[in-house]
């Protein structure tokens, strides 16, 4: 329960960094923060307390995985999500620099003019 | 077991509080680092050794990808008075929002009790039905693989789109003159740069 709640902490603090901060690299940063942090909760979910990787052993029958493994669904939508975080986050930065060089600030509040 | 993830946990909250709050981009982003790896471990703790090995690679890659934005920028810290009224509204929308999850995180399966409908036959037949030992492995390319087809989708298409964002050619006039390098290099640099090679 109160690894969950900790999870959800990390999640709000991201949130905090994404509204209130300026300063667009601290903006991604949050982003990357509410990744990890539902990265996190997601495979908290599926831990079985003294579970083991769901991986096939030698001399290991597939029953053993049934009563003792941990949830692999979960990892594995995770592991497509950390590679999905990685190529948004590229492009966040792509956009972010490309911003740099046009008003030579990373400050949210000078960069007003929407025009092109 | 739970007393280490609580440390770990902890230790990765106080590093998301240093990055998100001290003045140094670069410190920032190498707390960043730190939260990152932590989570690495504690995911090779709740038995994920794929998503520990996915974790260390892509949070390599995202240090070095952060580097090269604050690194070349002079001006990485900004002045002035915080703004008052995102601080307080997001305070308040923040503790309704943690009090919910308080309450929220109470009716889902206890924490080493998890349903596994779906899960069970997947372990179950797994490993017969598709001929991987790695269970996550199978889920991912075989039973999933739409899902992974998507992924690979999205992931070229936000290189392209960077790409896309950071090249240089065609969108200057010939007239103006690049002052600053920013994102690919041309060839003429190259080989300037790397006469040797």
């Amino acid at each position: 329960m109160i690894l969950y709640f900790l999870s959800m902490v990390l999640l709000v603090m991201g949130l905090y960094c994404l509204v209130a901060k300026k300063n667009i690299v601290k903006k991604i940063i949050g982003i990357v923060i509410i990744e990890y942090s539902v990265n996190l909760f997601l495979v908290l979910v599926g831990y079985r307390s003294g579970g083991i990787a769901p991986i096939l052993v030698k001399g290991m029958q597939a029953e053993e995985l049934v009563q003792k493994g941990v949830d692999p669904l979960p990892q594995a939508l995770v592991l497509t999500s950390i590679v999905i975080g990685l190529g948004t986050m590229a492009l966040m930065v792509a956009l972010c620099l490309r911003m740099y060089e046009k008003f030579k600030t990373f400050d949210m509040s000078k960069i007003n003019t929407l025009k092109g | 077991m739970e007393i280490v993830l609580l440390f770990l946990l902890a230790f990765m909250i106080i590093g998301s509080i240093i990055a998100i709050e001290t003045k140094n981009l670069l410190s920032s982003v190498i707390s960043v680092g730190v939260v990152g790896f932590n989570l690495s471990i504690i995911f090779l703790m709740l038995g994920a050794p794929d998503i520990a090995i996915t974790q260390v690679v892509v949070e390599i890659l995202i240090l070095v990808v952060l580097i090269r934005a604050t690194i070349t920028t002079d001006n990485t810290s900004i002045e002035g008075p915080r703004d008052t009224f995102p601080f307080v509204s997001s305070l308040i929308f923040f503790g309704l929002f943690l009090m919910f999850a308080f309450f929220a995180v109470q009716e889902i399966p206890k924490f080493g009790e998890p349903i596994m409908k779906v899960s069970k036959e997947y372990l179950r037949t797994g490993p017969e039905k598709t001929g991987a030992a790695n269970v996550v492995t199978a889920i991912l390319l075989d039973f999933r693989a739409y899902d992974t087809l998507g992924e690979a989708t999205v992931l070229f298409t936000s290189i392209i789109g960077a790409f896309v964002i950071l090249r240089r050619k065609g969108r200057k006039g010939k007239a103006e003159v690049d002052e600053e390098k920013f994102g690919i290099l041309e060839d003429e640099d190259i080989k300037q740069n790397f006469e040797g090679f």
